[in-house]
């Protein structure tokens, strides 16, 4: 798949800010005055940036309201739907946190949990695509609860915790390599069934159907270099789990913690560009591209 | 409308015959044509005449190779549309509920005027049968000429998809597989029509014919066929002579 | 939640106008949906006889081509150098007076030196006739770059050949064998005729080194090796003779196969042996005498000769089974040349034989023949066949088209149910056409048509010296039987002043700068060469074309043509008519919409030319213009008295064929859409060349003055005349250098020899045959310019077969350079299992040269393509002797464009553009939108 820097900003900030208010819902850490405006406005302003990013997606986002409607089905619109409500949720507990100095914890659990559910809900949207196999597996919701987990643990400055949720992220991480790895074969798809000429021999591309280039090939088809992308796990497991963890075992500090916040962003960017572009789309078959 | 009808009162679809298709693209051509005049918005053609030209099409024909151990190579022309999947993926994922498959005849559409244009329901469909239109931002996808098959403006015999109307060699046919007695339905019956990718679990309508078998001349030779072998030129004269004698 | 309220009933149109697709040379029948005065969409016309309803996408796209910003908008005059492309936009007036002061002293002086030559429109008999007007020997149309051997090995054998001369009865034939077409003329015909097979289940048998299009969907493909088709027919033949698997009767009764041939030695060796009367003879089996071949009551004898004056004069189907049964021909034999393994041969040839004789087919009709006997039933022999320009576009083409046609009479499948039928106006044998004619004097029309069929070396176009009297040398002895000229030696010729300089070169349609030359490279430097004072080589250059091609940049004076939405056409029985083998039909094009630009119809501008300069036929006697335009022309030009170039609808309207001219004759073929058809009666559906029923017809219509019944010539006398001129007979006498050849080539019975290339090739310097195929979803170099069909074809890749690709090492992505004696290219590969493994291939006229059709110079087809036409040449390599040999069939003089042989290299690492790579010619037309979102919605 295409690993658009909209959708790599959307899942990495939502994910983290959704996170974030995770634990500021839960009140593990229980901010109030200016230190709520600040981590709050952060849980809220990442999350945020994340729905704005992912809305640069859409090619029309003046219909963006109309994404509320298919809850029932549709994970993109649950998540819309679970987005908003946890912000609205959140928000009497926020403001209350920021200025009036008291948590109100009823909105908080029922805010975390709606903030866990919203980054489910945005796993999900990838993981319910059969068509791609690599997202396809169970193995893909942990990546994202975790890594939002993680990440917004960090922030929220509980290093014990995030130290060991991001021991599990990169346990999460290499599961999901694992797995996906085989999950293309395990589909069962092959050019074969994708013509239906598997009977008859070995079927294989001879001419695309149009030698000029098109939406599908641009967006679904997306090869990355072995080399590259082994490259490129190294980073994602290293800055996106390894490091921070590492670093949240040195005493906590601003420093610190900005540091591994960094370091942990780098590695999650580069995990989520791997999660687009070594996502093989099975219609890839038609084009000779597997 | 994003959930999915439970059953359709009609099941129209297509049947493409892998053995007729010669692949010369009228198919394609066509239905670029009538919808880019018709259903919804124009299908565009960005940098239509320049170095990287990309256009949106419902329908594109792919050439396979299939190569075997005793015999030729075969090479197969594979037109692919939507196959308008009982269990369609596209649908239950477009979150506007733009993407919709109609009760009636199970024909999937997308009502452009709700659509976002997020494409998540062309990723969800695994036969690259959904396109995003360049220039108008919207899904495009294969109608099955719903402006047409029911156009009471056009003459009766022209209610059917413009790329079975046009299909020179006759490959593409249009029926409703819910009747068992359809054109459709017994060719696929008689032909062994078959799913694309049925481990995906779309259901797709649309059902493909295999090639007959190819290369499969094996003759006895023509000297057990005449009476008798006339072997060599004297023996020839002797043949037409008593050939021309029965004359 | 509820579904969208739909509109299921959306306006369609406002009005459809029925008139005929030119995205092709097919003719199908449009319905052009109009919204708002505007084009809006295309589809077939269902009551169309040739294409019932269905259409390609070429005839889709049509909107896109009329569309095209590659449409010239204005007369224009050079002002920059010769393939600058750089001109300025000038009237009407002064384009016509341009041509007129360059044309007149001409005519006056030297009609000769206007050499007009026209690509592949469809009014060569308006054409023709302007150019006897004006009196120049040197008109032809592009037949002879095209596939004149298939033309003229039909109308030598039997008086038609494929595509517009005839076509299987696809709904009989159980058995249909397809020799090297890609595509072919016929497009929708032929592909609607596999399908009614497929349909059917009816076995489709492919030959072609490539499996692709038409041979993907055989069911069984022999992917013979290029050139070698005849001999691998013979070899069919050699197994069916062998089997006695012929039809006899159907010999004796309509073929030549029992004229005696004349076997004394002297001038009239091998000719038939003739009565007083000059009627062949033919011997008796009852009596063993030489009798007249039509003596009713006689058996003729086909084994047996006569014995006179101490020579036995054998019968020509003896020749022709002494021949064919050596084992020269055995499967065997042929095996290895052909790529083909014998019990391969074999089996085609019993399959032949099994449905021929064993599937017959009978159709309950009775039908009476010339010699005026009744039979009860129409007997068809289900084999049914159909070949273009792999078997015709070699040296080798015209005697393996002719052997194609013997096989096809030898089962005697010919205008039977089940196999060939020809469409009319033919069959039509080479008597009943014109001789050729070349005799032109200043201020004249020339003394006859241009073009025809010469019966002897008495009918070539040669000066007493032996001369060619044409620029093209057509009707010479490098080419003595060459009924459509030589179009691909004009350009090579003037330039090398060849037999003699010309002064202006008129071309109309064609893209002799790119795409139809052979070599292109070095003609457009003919084009542009100059003498030591400045002047062009080719003094005068004018062109007609309706888009910015890469000719028009090496023209002097460019006339705009319409789109062919814009004008009139006449689709004509006197040129190349649209009939189907069961009726007699023609059809127009008028003008459905109007042009935007300064443009006008090419033949109107023609006419109003012709009366400009006062040719004959085209002003009344005050000498204004007779015609006002083509439309006029088409109403009321009458050829011979009641047969103009449309035939329904005559006279008071319901004349067919024949009748006085109609004013409203136009507006009838509109009303009736676009076209005009008349069955043919039942009883005169088969057996046309000797059906009573039939010929009568056709005298009714106009296709004939009288009956003109005849035998097929599986003997071809014209040919052996010219052979024994080669032999030192007759005053007419070929050069020396020729001698050997004609000898060789001009065989009265079909033979097969290596094609010219390939005997004079070195397989260790060229060892791959290098081909080209049309792309279904292109027409030539039109197609680039559409927007919706360069997406398609957007590039020129080269198709290698897995053969070379291990041996050469290919990965995907990398690029190869093909060279030949004359050049080389370099393209991108691609593999290809299903091809001969000798052969790579690219598609045809994709490739375009940077700045020409409005595309942007990074256009894949300028950056990732090229044309095999680098590699081909005019001329065979110099042989030494000093004498330019002609790439061209020695009988017809058809370009041999795949006889090409090649050898391949991988490209060095790092390669990303194709070779050869010419600088960007100026665009005289503005440069195109980026994006369209075309919509016409009312
Ligand atoms: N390598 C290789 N080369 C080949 C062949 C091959 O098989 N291999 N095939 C050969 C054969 S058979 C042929 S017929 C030739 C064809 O080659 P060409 O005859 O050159 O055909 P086109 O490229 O279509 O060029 C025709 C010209 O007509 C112009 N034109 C189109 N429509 C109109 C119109 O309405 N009015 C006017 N006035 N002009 C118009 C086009 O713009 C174009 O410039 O190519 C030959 N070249
Ligand atoms: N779509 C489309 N249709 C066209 C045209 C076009 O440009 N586009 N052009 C029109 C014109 S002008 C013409 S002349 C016709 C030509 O119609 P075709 O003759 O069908 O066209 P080509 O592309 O020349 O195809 C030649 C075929 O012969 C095969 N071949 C080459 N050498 C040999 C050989 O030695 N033996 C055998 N058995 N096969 C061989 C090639 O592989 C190829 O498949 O098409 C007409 N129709
Ligand atoms: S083919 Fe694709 S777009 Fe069509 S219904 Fe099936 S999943 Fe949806
Ligand atoms: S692109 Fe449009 S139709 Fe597709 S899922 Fe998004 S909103 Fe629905
Ligand atoms: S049914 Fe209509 S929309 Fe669908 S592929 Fe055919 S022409 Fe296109
Ligand atoms: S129009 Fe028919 S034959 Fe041509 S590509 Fe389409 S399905 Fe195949
Ligand atoms: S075959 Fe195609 S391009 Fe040619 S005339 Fe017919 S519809 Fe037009
Ligand atoms: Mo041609």
């Amino acid at each position: 798949m295409h690993p658009a820097p909209s959708l790599i900003l959307f899942t990495v900030l939502s994910g983290i800010g959704f996170g974030l208010l995770v634990w500021l819902g839960l009140g593990l850490s229980a901010p109030v005055g200016l230190a709520a405006f600040i981590l709050f406005g952060l849980g809220y302003g990442l999350a945020g940036a994340g729905l704005i990013a992912a809305a640069f997606h859409l090619g029309h986002p003046e219909r963006a309201l109309k994404a509320f409607t298919q809850w029932r089905s549709s994970w993109l619109s649950r998540e819309a739907v679970l987005a908003t409500a946890t912000m609205a949720v959140m928000a009497p507990h926020a403001a209350s946190s920021a200025f009036a100095a008291t948590p109100l914890p009823l909105f908080g659990w029922l805010g975390a949990a709606l903030a866990l559910v919203t980054i489910f809900a945005t796993a999900m949207i990838y993981t319910q695509i059969k068509a791609v196999p690599r997202w396809h597996h169970w193995s893909t919701p942990p990546v994202f609860v975790l890594a939002a987990l993680a990440g917004g643990a960090m922030l929220a400055a509980q290093t014990t915790l995030a130290h060991f949720l991001m021991l599990a992220l990169a346990a999460a991480m290499v599961a999901h390599w694992i797995a996906g790895d085989k999950r293309f074969a395990q589909s069962g798809s092959t050019t074969g069934t994708a013509t239906g000429l598997a009977s008859l021999g070995r079927v294989r591309l001879l001419e695309p159907p149009h030698s000029g280039r098109n939406y599908l090939l641009r967006e679904m088809v997306h090869v990355v270099g072995r080399k590259h992308a082994h490259k490129l796990r190294l980073i994602a497991l290293g800055f996106g789990a390894i490091f921070p963890a590492l670093l949240l075992m040195l005493p906590a500090s601003y420093g610190t913690i900005a540091l591994a916040l960094i370091v942990h962003l780098t590695g999650m960017t580069a995990q989520r560009w791997l999660f687009f572009a070594e996502a093989e789309h099975v219609v890839g078959l038609y084009y000779g591209k597997r | 409308m994003t959930t999915l009808p439970t059953t359709t009162q009609k099941k129209l679809g297509l049947v493409i015959d892998l053995d007729t298709c010669v692949g010369c693209h009228a198919c394609v051509i066509s239905c670029k044509g009538w919808n880019t005049e018709n259903y919804g918005a124009p299908l565009s053609d960005l940098d239509a005449y320049g170095g990287e030209p990309e256009g949106t099409f419902l329908n594109r024909v792919h050439t396979f190779e299939v190569t075997r151990d005793t015999a030729p190579p075969m090479v197969v022309h594979f037109p692919k549309s939507c196959l308008h999947c009982d269990n369609a993926p596209c649908v239950t994922v477009c979150p506007t509920g733009a993407s919709y498959k109609r009760q009636e005849d199970g024909i999937v559409l997308v009502n452009e005027s709700a659509c976002i244009g997020c494409g998540l329901c062309a990723w969800a469909c695994p036969y690259g049968a959904r396109e995003m239109d360049g220039a108008e931002k919207v899904m495009k996808k294969c109608t099955l000429c719903v402006d047409r098959i029911y156009n009471e403006n056009l003459p009766e015999i022209d209610r059917e998809p413009a790329c079975v109307r046009t299909c020179p060699a006759g490959a593409r046919h249009f029926g409703d597989f819910a009747d068992p007695d359809s054109n459709v339905s017994k060719l696929t019956r008689e032909r062994g029509g078959f799913d694309l990718m049925p481990e995906q679990g779309t259901a797709p309508v649309n059902k493909y014919l295999p090639p007959r078998g190819r290369d499969t001349l094996d003759m006895p030779d023509l000297a057990s066929m005449c009476d008798p072998a006339p072997e060599n030129a004297k023996g020839f004269l002797g043949w037409l002579d008593r050939a021309l004698e029965r004359l | 939640m509820t579904q969208p309220k739909l509109n299921l009933s959306p306006q369609v149109s406002d009005e459809v106008r029925k008139t005929t697709c030119y995205m092709c040379a097919c003719r199908c029948g449009i319905n052009v949906h109009m919204k708002g005065g505007k084009v809006a969409y295309i589809e077939g016309n269902r009551d169309h006889p040739v294409n019932k309803g269905v259409l390609c996408a070429k005839g889709s796209a049509g909107i896109m081509q009329h569309l095209s910003p590659a449409r010239l908008r204005a007369p224009l005059k050079r002002v920059g150098p010769r393939g600058s492309g750089e001109f300025q936009e000038i009237s009407w007036d002064e384009a016509l007076q341009i041509a007129t002061d360059w044309l007149k002293p001409l005519r006056a002086t030297a009609p000769e030196k206007l050499a007009f030559f026209t690509g592949r429109d469809q009014s060569q008999s308006f054409t023709g006739w302007w150019a006897q007007a004006f009196g120049t020997p040197n008109w032809a149309a592009h037949g002879g770059f095209c596939s004149v051997n298939m033309a003229a090995a039909g109308i030598y054998t039997m008086g038609g050949s494929f595509w517009e001369f005839g076509q299987p009865d696809w709904d009989r034939t159980k058995l249909f064998l397809i020799f090297g077409v890609a595509e072919d003329h016929d497009s929708n015909p032929i592909k609607m005729g596999l399908g009614k097979l497929k349909a059917r289940g009816a076995r489709v048998i492919g030959v072609n080194p490539i499996r692709s299009g038409y041979n993907a969907v055989a069911d069984d493909w022999v992917g013979i090796t290029p050139g070698t088709d005849g001999l691998f027919i013979l070899s069919l033949v050699h197994e069916l003779l062998k089997a006695g698997k012929i039809d006899l009767g159907y010999l004796i009764r309509y073929t030549n196969a029992p004229y005696l041939v004349n076997a004394h030695d002297g001038p009239e060796k091998g000719l038939f042996l003739r009565g007083e009367d000059g009627k062949p003879l033919v011997r008796d089996r009852r009596t063993g005498q030489a009798v007249a071949w039509d003596k009713p009551g006689i058996s003729p004898d086909l084994g047996n000769g006569v014995e006179i004056g101490g020579l036995t004069h054998l019968p020509v189907f003896r020749h022709l089974a002494d021949r064919y049964l050596s084992d020269d021909y055995a499967p065997e034999a042929v095996a290895e040349r052909c790529g083909i393994p014998a019990p391969r041969i074999r089996a085609i040839a019993a399959e032949i034989a099994r449905v021929a004789f064993d599937e017959e087919i009978t159709i309950d009709q009775p039908w009476t023949d010339f010699r005026g006997v009744t039979h009860d039933r129409m007997v068809g022999r289900p084999v049914a066949m159909h070949a273009m320009r792999g078997v015709s576009a070699h040296s080798n083409g015209f005697q393996t088209c002719r052997a194609l046609h013997m096989l096809q009479i030898l089962i005697g499948s010919i205008e039977t149910p089940g196999g060939f039928r020809f469409k009319p106006p033919y069959p039509k044998p080479p008597e009943a056409h014109p001789r050729p004619h070349a005799g032109y004097a200043p201020g004249q029309p020339l003394d006859g048509p241009h073009l025809g069929y010469p019966l002897g070396p008495e009918h070539l176009l040669i000066d007493d010296d032996g001369q060619p009297k044409r620029i093209d040398k057509a009707f010479s002895w490098d080419a003595p039987m060459s009924p459509h000229g030589m179009m691909h030696m004009v350009i090579s010729n003037a330039h090398a002043g060849d037999p003699y300089q010309i002064d202006t070169l008129f071309l109309y349609m064609a893209n002799m700068a790119w795409n139809s030359s052979m070599n292109t490279s070095q003609v457009m430097e003919m084009l542009t060469d100059q003498n030591p004072d400045g002047s062009y080589k080719i003094p005068r250059i004018i062109y007609s074309d309706a888009y910015s091609s890469e000719m028009v940049a090496f023209a002097d004076l460019i006339l705009p043509d319409t789109t062919y939405l814009e004008r009139h056409d006449c689709i004509s029985l006197l040129d190349r008519p649209i009939c189907e083998a069961e009726a007699l039909a023609d059809s127009i094009r008028w003008p459905v919409v109007q042009p935007d630009r300064d443009v006008r119809p090419f033949q109107s501008v023609l006419l109003d030319l012709g009366a400009r300069l006062g040719l004959p036929g085209m002003i009344k006697e005050d000498g204004t213009a007779k015609f006002k335009d083509y439309a006029d022309y088409i109403t009321n030009h009458e050829r011979r008295p009641g047969v103009g170039p449309l035939a329904g609808f005559r006279g008071n309207g319901t004349g067919q064929g024949r009748g006085a001219p109609n004013p409203d004759q136009i507006n009838r073929y509109i009303e009736n859409g676009g076209f005009w058809i008349d069955h043919i009666p039942e009883e005169a559906q088969f057996y046309k060349p000797w059906n009573a029923a039939y010929q009568d017809w056709a005298v009714a219509r106009g296709l004939y003055d009288s009956p003109q019944p005849y035998l097929f010539n599986l003997y071809s006398e014209p040919m052996r005349k010219f052979q024994l001129a080669a032999e030192g007979h007759g005053h007419r006498q070929p050069p020396e250098h020729l001698r050997a050849r004609l000898i060789q080539t001009m065989d009265p019975l079909p033979l097969w020899y290596p094609t010219f290339t390939d005997a004079d090739t070195d397989p260790a310097d060229y060892p791959l045959h290098a081909l080209t195929q049309r792309p279904m979803a292109h027409y030539h170099s039109w197609g680039s310019q559409n927007a919706w069909l360069r997406q398609i074809h957007g590039h020129t890749p080269l198709y290698v077969s897995g053969d070379l690709w291990t041996e050469h090492k290919f990965a995907e992505g990398d690029w190869a350079t093909l060279t030949s004696p004359h050049g080389k290219i370099t393209l991108q590969v691609v593999r290809m299992d299903a091809l001969n493994p000798r052969t790579v291939w690219t598609w045809n006229a994709v490739a375009k040269r940077r700045g020409a059709w409005a595309l942007s110079e990074q256009a894949p087809e300028a950056t990732k393509s090229a044309l095999l036409n680098h590699l081909i040449h005019e001329l065979l390599p110099p042989k030494g002797d000093g004498l330019r040999w002609a790439n061209s069939d020695p009988v017809t003089g058809q370009a041999a464009w795949y006889d090409l042989r090649v050898r391949i290299e991988k490209a060095p690492e790092g390669q990303s553009l194709s070779y050869p790579a010419h600088p960007a010619q100026a665009s005289p037309v503005p440069k195109a939108p980026q994006d369209i979102t075309h919509q016409v919605k009312a």
